[in-house]
């Protein structure tokens, strides 16, 4: 039982990143921009955020430099595509070579530097249940916060009427802007709400993951988030069981090599991008003829006047 | 007063033979800006960054040799964007190139092979670099599954098969356990174009891509095909012209293409089949094809534009201790400042006074 614990509770902290991410490109895809450079915001996310962690020793502090990093590349994307109407795909990915290259020269110093781990949450008696007591009341704040703002996003997105306005900013920008919707003001609105997102995702890495930072240890998480916003048919809902199956192919990959399967380690290590391929052919073909993206993703809106 | 784009009546011709020079001296004056936050002279840094390796004959060379596979890379990926399909994996189908072409030189090590086995290994590492492009393209085609993330999810792919196969089943017995298979056999390298020098065939061979590049765009149906598939995929339609089929061909030679510089640079620079023989060649080779306007000549400028960075960035780091992930910082920056310069191409700014009644819709 302590094994199916920690299998659990591993696949959650796996799943965590993935959900963060994939939550804000969810919004900003909703609102019709398509923005490709969330592995780019989550790395320097990474940087930021185990950096601010490293110079105050506070998990907070690292998560909100995480966020404002992220948010800070998010505007860069947004005055290149809505304000320059740059097609989104090149800037997305123009974002990630940056982010990569960012990343390496803002965590260089960190290289090495050990933090301690985001404190885990504890009630007496509720996380002292044998099995269900640490998976359920002993995480850390980043699992319940993914978990709230997927209920949050959730509900604002069918609930309330700037949900709905979103939505149809992303599915006919041009309808949106004749009654008088300000498209543009819009969707850089949820291109931050994105930012912060990956940002955050990213910080999570090593304020929670792993307590130290290296180059690259987003390792493709920021696409395989946007390959889950597609899984999800961008509903909140069916992204919880995206990440959290995405969480859980990681963990076991990395349990069967400790177990040694047999199966050569570099097998098992490519299995989540392997599966994400069949994931999103399976998805697509299940969806031939009826798309269900939202129907102005990644084009160009320029309002004539 | 309130800045507003506008579209132009006209493709601007002046912007758009300027853009690329003005995103290199945006990012040149950007670049300054960094080595003054880095406590690193601006001048001298960028000497050594741009000036320097022009100065002398081995880095030239060296200049040359990096630009090869970009130029070949950024070819077939400009044929992939003006189809207007995005295959942004190449630096996946690279590695299957590298490693489908070394399997022959692993597997001949020793024997008296002729000269018939480097056209071979170049081949298959052409044939697997298509092969591996047409999974994404196929995807796409059959099931509608975005191109993007998949081409993406199959370099991670490959790169550990690599991983594997030189840590695994062909590692150099006589290696000291380091991750690389033996030095490759005389008949299975790439031969230096003049004896000692760092010139070899590949710059060649890169040199003819860009003229059959010219020509398949300039001067055939095909190259006009692909152009309207891209541009307008609806008028294609309406001309006949199947997209689909667009779509896998400009995928397969894109792959054929990066297959070919990976073969070529194991073969070649490198001699053998390790982790790493690649700084990031597939994904620089997306900058190679903006920045060079998805025009052949203008990719072979930019690929040795590129190239210099590169070499300008490893002698930054050797006299100057500036970190190597500036030079990607450069390249992001780069490709920003393209884009942008382009927008200008179809859209031009115009100052305008808001009047009230633009502000409120009917609601």
């Amino acid at each position: 039982m302590e094994l199916f614990e920690a299998i659990i509770l591993s696949v959650l902290a796996a799943s965590t990143p993935l959900l963060i991410a994939a939550t804000g490109e969810l919004v900003t895809e909703r609102a019709g921009v398509l923005n490709l450079g969330v592995e780019g915001m989550m790395i320097v996310g990474a940087a930021c955020g185990f950096g601010g962690a490293l110079l105050t020793g506070s998990t907070t502090v690292g998560a909100i430099c995480g966020i404002a990093a992220g948010t800070a590349l998010s505007l860069v994307f947004a005055l290149m595509t809505l304000g320059l109407a740059v097609n989104q795909v090149a800037t997305g990915l123009a974002l990630t070579i940056l982010g990569i290259g960012l990343s390496g020269l803002i965590g260089a110093g960190f290289v090495g530097e050990r933090i301690t781990p985001a404190p885990q949450l504890y009630i007496p008696g509720l996380t002292d249940i044998p099995v269900l007591g640490r998976i359920l009341f002993g995480e850390d704040g980043f699992v319940y916060a993914s978990l709230l703002m997927v209920v949050g996003v959730w509900l604002f997105l069918y609930r309330t009427r700037s949900g709905l306005i979103i939505r149809a900013v992303g599915d006919n920008h041009v309808s949106a802007h004749a009654l008088g919707y300000p498209v543009l003001k819009i969707r850089l609105g949820a291109v931050m709400f994105g930012g912060a997102c990956a940002g955050l995702a990213g910080a999570y890495l090593p304020l929670a993951y792993t307590p130290f930072f290296v180059p690259g240890m987003t390792a493709g998480r920021g696409w395989i988030a946007l390959a889950l916003v597609v899984f999800s048919s961008w509903r909140p809902g069916r992204l919880v069981i995206g990440a959290y199956l995405f969480g859980a192919v990681t963990i076991l990959q990395l349990h069967a090599q400790g177990w040694g399967v047999g199966i050569p380690s570099q097998f098992m290590s490519a299995l989540p991008y392997l599966a994400t391929v069949i994931v999103l052919v399976l998805i697509s073909r299940a969806r031939a003829g009826g798309s269900t993206a939202p129907a102005a993703l990644g084009t160009v809106f320029v309002p004539d006047r | 007063m309130l800045l507003v784009l506008e579209k132009r009546a006209e493709q601007s011709n002046t912007v758009a033979l300027a853009s690329p020079l003005i995103a290199i001296c945006l990012t040149i004056v950007t670049m300054s800006i960094l080595f003054a936050i880095l406590d690193k002279n601006p001048i001298s840094a960028l000497g050594v960054y741009f000036i320097d390796p022009l100065t002398d004959g081995y880095s030239l060379q060296e200049i040359a040799v990096k630009a090869a596979p970009l130029v070949m890379i950024g070819i077939g990926l400009s044929l992939c964007y003006l189809a207007n399909v995005w295959n942004i994996g190449a630096e996946g189908q690279l590695l299957a190139g590298a490693v489908a072409g070394s399997w022959l030189a692993v597997k001949t090590q020793g024997t008296d092979a002729g000269a018939w086995v480097l056209p071979t290994m170049l081949l298959m590492g052409a044939v697997a670099g298509a092969l591996y492009a047409l999974i994404p393209a196929l995807c796409k085609v059959r099931f509608g599954a975005s191109e993007i993330l998949t081409s993406l999810m199959l370099v991670y792919v490959a790169d550990l098969f690599l991983d594997y196969l030189v840590r695994g089943p062909w590692r150099d017995p006589a290696g000291f356990n380091f991750p690389t298979t033996a030095k490759f056999d005389p008949v299975a390298t790439v031969p230096a174009l003049i004896e000692g020098g760092r010139l070899h065939l590949g710059v060649v061979i890169a040199l003819i891509v860009v003229a059959g590049a010219a020509v398949l765009l300039g001067r055939t149906i095909k190259g006009f095909e692909i152009r309207v598939v891209g541009a307008a995929s609806r008028a294609a339609r309406f001309g006949g012209f199947k997209s689909n089929r667009v779509i896998l061909l400009t995928f397969a030679i894109s792959g054929a293409l990066a297959g070919l510089a990976g073969i070529i640079e194991v073969a070649g620079p490198v001699g053998h089949l390790q982790p790493g023989i690649s700084p990031g060649y597939g994904f620089t080779a997306i900058i190679v094809a903006f920045l060079g306007r998805l025009n052949p000549m203008g990719i072979l400028i930019a690929g040795l534009f590129l190239a210099l960075t590169f070499i300008g960035g490893e002698q930054a780091q050797i006299a100057m201790k500036i970190p190597l992930d500036v030079t990607k910082v450069l390249q992001g920056l780069l490709l920003f400042y393209v884009l942008a310069c382009d927008s200008l191409i179809l859209y031009r700014f115009r100052l305008i006074s808001p009047s009230p009644k633009a502000h409120h819709g009917v609601v």
